[in-house]
């Protein structure tokens, strides 16, 4: 079980937090033209990559904040983890 | 009785209290502190099971964990547990234990048989053999495993013991108790850090309790005591025996497997029988020593053998002789430490030792002692069926692979040793690639992949004085890193026995013309001719070998097997242990109960019920309930002998002529607040909500980003910036999430605050057409009339004197009213409304007459919105703004939401106008078309329509628009039946909505 270190809450386990995806994906601005290209990207295309990710989690058993994690796929290993107003490197 | 096998003095056992138990229906006693096996052996007993492919007979080969036989259904307090293994279970007053996989009788065995047609059953014979022909399974192949393969029986009783998960945090996590995990898990300590010390067994101090060694003056029993008291009286340092690390998982997570009273005569009904621990830990220190490796000769699986460190355990810790004629069989100075016991003990003792004669330490003692020693010599194969009687020996030729010269000797038992393997379990485990230790013959930890140090025989150091020397400096830095303090502990002197060294020996090699089987895995029972078929067939990688043999499988985990398959394997590749690698170690290490693993979260216990405040009152009045997520809700409430279809008739009939209540608790409410709140909700939505008056509510759907809805409810304008939001029971955790989501990450911007309400408010649906008359009477001072509280209108006022919220909202689609108060007054408000409806011919209906009515409506909910429908699919694109942009809008375009005969829904009544639809058929043209019959589309919910008396149903139908009037069949496989049936409008009833607006 995954250690994760909420930005607000401090270290807590992984049963505390709900996975969100790809937290490098920004959705095309509201009352925005966007190309069907660009929007299907958003939509539906996400990098499966083996290693460094960030993505979000959610503290649903604790503040309810979405938070940036920055995790390898295969080992798990967590390096950083941050507020989503926040940068990750 | 007299135990025959048994010492008068020697051993840590209890001789003041004598334990009686049976195995195999035969009466026994031994005493407080043996296992099940030290008592077996006293008793002069070796035979205890038979092998799982051959059914040969088996005895007890180890004295612990490593144990691949002795596994014995045993039942003790009431239960009864399967593959029990013999050498870990202490023995507890009453207990019977019986052998397992032996029928009828471990002493006769009829699948024994097998062993003579190992023929037929050689590696892979389970994919070779059993499969072909087909039509040979049900009848010959599966009734001849059921009967012959397989380990113990489950019980099919409920199990009543309570099983327990406890969570812990600590600086420092030593698992094991022996010479380096006492001083590390002592240095930490000594250093303030939070310390778990963790021992499998129930004593403490591994190898010190039998080693002949001196630690500062103190017998190695004695400095364990000396150190484990001190450690006790510590309250930084939790000292737990009888406790399992059997995994280490991910971020420094270790699970534990601690058997809290399954050796207690007596115990307290709320004390666990077992509890999982799962510990987080900053450090861990893996002192888990090693386990001794066989050496493989002929018929090696014959009851009477044993590892000689385990005789030597079964002497010192229980006073008990394995054998009164023992063989010394060894490749190394470890097994002479056995010999010199048998020796101390008045039994005399022969060594074989494949080495050529030298000196060392331990054979001068021998020698010295008058021990029979011959060099050179191996044990070929031994002699007897079901204990040993005798052993052909050899002497080794210079290149050890023929004979010099072949004698049998008579022996009753011989204790084998081919070096030590380090338990590198839990290392590997944590990530650790681990590598190969040429000197030792084995594998060790390699680089740290977590916070993982593995300290003494676990890292490849056999000698006490570096095991002791590893642990406090392990011990002392990692903590010290931890606490910020170091103590000085000065590193004990000590006196150990000085080892030569082992001979890179393992398997002795075959006379002429004499086969008999030499095992690798016992409990599997996998010999060294099935490894080699398996090479010579073409299995080369050793993952591929482990299961095509079934080396290293099951509960034994390949503890004595592994490192001599992998030497078989490298020898006949012509490739060297490393080369070759190893299979992957998996927890757990060792077996454990389902019960501890599911711990408390049984029946009741398995997820929290929710119940609405207004529960008891349903319970009292016949409710009959349905779970709705967590929730418990009423489906429909009994009268006298009906059943549910006559209830929810009645009471859905009653709504559409009278009136009735509803518990709407369960709905999922948030409350929204801030200045952009307006914005928020026209961005949720696809309908416009920038003109929603305060006191108004209105419906809303909303998507998610692929244009597939996502949740349905009304939100209502409580003031200027709030907004009270509901959702469906089934989405409110989702839609949470989902509004929080775009709250903190794509529009921070907007201030806007959401929170769940759903727990704060108490709700109660008035449906039907005395609804009013009824409202009037719960708010006699307010205004209610279709001009003051038209539909979609909201109010605030006092219920009875209790502050409420009065929605003019239906979900019935007859005249209704949602009513909120605080949650409680929930019965309150129940009840007054039970006693004020009364004259209005007022009843409760429960989510079965809510169904119904929604149905004939053709209002839809969870079945039509199921993640794969857009908003035209159910008719709802009237709420599709064509001006705004919203969340989903972009994917509304796509070309396959767009095509003329795409999916919508439908209205379906059976053309006799009698046979109920089940839910779940397909729609298809001609019921006896060959298959697969082309699907047109499927019934997503039925009821009975109260309104016309006959079975109607919703169905999401391709092309549906163009299909009203049209006749099909809906087809359910599954409940056997095709009804034909008639497309017509989703609106069966009120199709207009003239009846909410009244
Ligand atoms: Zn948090």
């Amino acid at each position: 079980m995954l250690y994760i270190k909420c930005p607000y809450c401090g270290l807590r386990a992984q049963k505390e937090f709900s996975y969100g995806g790809d937290a490098t994906v920004k959705r095309p601005n509201i009352n925005e033209e966007v190309s069907s290209e660009d929007w299907d990207n958003f939509v539906y295309m996400r990098k499966s990559p083996r290693g460094k990710h960030i993505e979000l989690w959610q503290h649903i058993a604790g503040c309810r904040q979405w938070i940036k994690v920055q995790r390898d796929t295969a080992t798990h290993e967590i390096f950083q983890t941050a507020k989503v107003t926040e940068e990750i490197r | 009785m007299s135990q025959p096998f048994r010492l008068n003095k020697e051993g840590l056992i209890n001789r003041n209290k004598k334990i009686s138990f049976t195995f195999n229906g035969k009466k026994l006693f031994g005493y407080e502190g043996d296992t099940i096996a030290s008592a077996l052996i006293a008793n002069g007993i070796h035979l205890v099971g038979r092998s799982f492919k051959y059914h040969r007979p088996r005895g007890f080969f180890g004295a612990g964990v490593e144990e691949p036989n002795a596994k014995l259904q045993v039942e003790f307090n009431g239960h009864s547990e399967p593959n029990v293994n013999a050498t870990e279970m202490e023995l507890v007053e009453g207990l019977s234990a019986t052998s397992q996989n032996c029928w009828p009788s471990v002493n006769f065995d009829i699948g024994a048989i097998n062993n003579f047609l190992k023929m037929f059953f050689p590696a892979g014979f389970y994919y070779k053999t059993f499969m072909w022909p087909k039509s040979f399974w049900y009848k010959i192949y599966e009734p001849f495993i059921r009967k012959a393969a397989g380990l113990g029986v489950a019980s099919i009783e409920k199990d009543k013991e309570r099983y327990e998960h406890k969570f812990e945090y600590c600086d420092l996590l030593v698992t094991g108790s022996g010479p380096s995990g006492l001083a590390s898990a002592y240095a930490a300590a000594k250093n303030g850090a939070k310390v778990i010390l963790a021992e499998d067994k129930p004593r403490f101090g591994g190898t010190l309790l039998t080693d002949d060694v001196s630690i500062d003056n103190l017998s190695g029993k004695d400095w364990a005591e000396k150190i484990i008291s001190e450690l006790k009286s510590m309250p930084n340092v939790t000292v737990k025996n009888r406790s399992q690390v059997f995994g280490y998982y991910d971020h420094n997570m270790l699970v534990m497997f601690e058997r809290v009273s399954d050796h207690l005569e007596k115990k307290s009904k709320f004390t666990p029988r077992q509890r999982l621990w799962y510990i987080r830990a900053k450090e861990t220190i893996l002192s888990t020593g090693s386990i001794e490796r066989p050496i493989v000769f002929g018929n090696n699986d014959t009851p009477g053998i044993f590892l000689s460190a385990a005789a030597k355990e079964y002497m010192k810790v229980y006073g008990v002789l394995v054998g009164k004629k023992p063989l010394v069989f060894t490749n190394n100075d470890s097994a002479y430490e056995t010999a010199l016991e048998f020796k101390k003990n008045n039994v005399e003792p022969i060594i074989l030792d494949t080495r050529e004669e030298h000196s060392s330490e331990l054979i001068d003692e021998a020698k010295s002692k008058g021990i029979d020693i011959r060099f050179s010599h191996g044990v070929i194969v031994a002699n007897g069926y079901k204990k040993v009687k005798s052993a052909k020996i050899g002497k080794l030729n210079k290149d050890k692979n023929s004979f010099e010269k072949i004698e049998t000797i008579e022996c009753d038992c011989i204790c084998v040793s081919g070096f030590w393997t380090p338990s590198v379990h839990l290392a590997s485990q944590s990530g650790n690639k681990l590598k190969y230790e040429d000197k030792i013959d084995a594998f060790i930890p390699d680089k740290k992949k977590q916070h993982e140090t593995s300290v003494g025989a676990a890292n490849g150091s056999f000698t006490l004085e570096e095991s002791l020397k590893n642990g406090f400096e392990n011990g002392s830095n990692l903590s010290a890193k931890i606490t910020d303090t170091k103590t000085e502990i000065a590193i004990p002197n000590v006196n150990e026995k000085k080892y030569g060294t082992h001979d890179k020996f393992w398997c002795m090699p075959l006379p002429k013309n004499e086969n008999p089987k030499r095992f690798v895995d016992f409990q599997n029972d996998v010999s060294v001719s099935d490894i080699e078929i398996a090479l010579r067939e073409g299995y080369r990688s050793i993952e591929h070998v482990k299961r095509y043999t079934t080396l290293g499988m099951a509960t034994d985990q390949g503890r004595t097997s592994n490192l001599n398959g992998l030497q078989l394997v490298s020898n006949i590749e012509n490739k060297i242990v490393p080369e070759v690698g190893h299979t992957t170690f998996r927890p757990p290490f060792t077996p454990i109960t389902i019960g501890t693993i599911v711990g408390r979260e049984v029946g009741m216990e398995y997820m929290p019920t929710r119940k609405t405040p207004m529960h008891e009152w349903h319970e009292k009045n016949n409710a009959v309930f349905v779970d709705a997520g967590a929730w418990k809700r009423p489906r429909y409430y009994k009268q006298g002998n009906e059943t549910l279809f006559e209830a929810s008739k009645r009471e859905a009939k009653n709504v559409r002529e009278n009136v009735g209540i509803c518990d709407v608790t369960t709905l999922g409410k948030i409350d929204i607040k801030g200045p952009d709140a307006a914005e928020f909700l026209n961005r949720v939505y696809t309908n416009a909500w920038m003109k929603l008056p305060v006191g108004k509510a209105r419906y809303g759907l909303m998507l998610r980003e692929d244009g597939i809805v996502m949740d349905d409810g009304t939100t209502t304008r409580i003031s200027e910036n709030h907004y009270h939001m509901t959702t469906t029971t089934a989405q409110a955790a989702n839609v949470l999430s989902h509004l929080e989501y775009y709250l903190q990450i794509v529009w921070p911007e907007l201030n806007v605050n959401v929170v769940s309400t759903t727990e704060q408010w108490a709700g109660a649906a008035i449906a039907g057409p005395k609804s009013r008359d009824m409202l009037s009477k719960l708010y006699p001072d307010l205004d209610v009339s279709n001009d003051a509280l038209p539909f979609m209108g909201y109010k605030e006022a006092e219920f009875f004197g209790v502050p409420s919220r009065i929605f003019r909202i239906s979900f019935s689609g007859e005249l209704a009213y949602e009513i909120n108060v605080k949650s409680d007054n929930g019965m309150f408000m129940w009840e007054k409304m039970m006693e004020v409806g009364k004259e209005f011919g007022n009843q409760p209906y429960g989510t079965e007459a809510l169904s119904t009515l929604r149905i004939e409506m053709g209002h839809v909910a969870g079945p039509e919105l199921d993640g794969r429908t857009i908003p035209s699919d159910v008719s709802l694109n009237g709420l599709v703004s064509k001006k705004k942009d919203f969340i989903g809008k972009n994917s509304l375009v796509r070309e396959a939401f767009n095509v003329e005969s795409r999916q919508k829904i439908v209205g379906l009544i059976p053309i006799d106008r009698k046979s109920s639809i089940p839910e779940g058929s397909h729609i298809v043209q001609d019921q006896n078309a060959k298959l697969p019959n082309p699907k047109l589309g499927h019934v997503s919910s039925s009821c009975w329509s109260v309104e016309n008396n006959n079975p109607f149903s919703l169905a999401i139908m391709k092309d549906g628009k163009n299909m009203i009037g049209k006749k099909f069949f809906a087809v359910s496989p599954l409940k056997n039946k095709s009804i034909e049936v008639e497309v017509i409008s989703s609106h069966y009833v009120d199709p207009d909505g003239k009846r909410v607006r009244s």
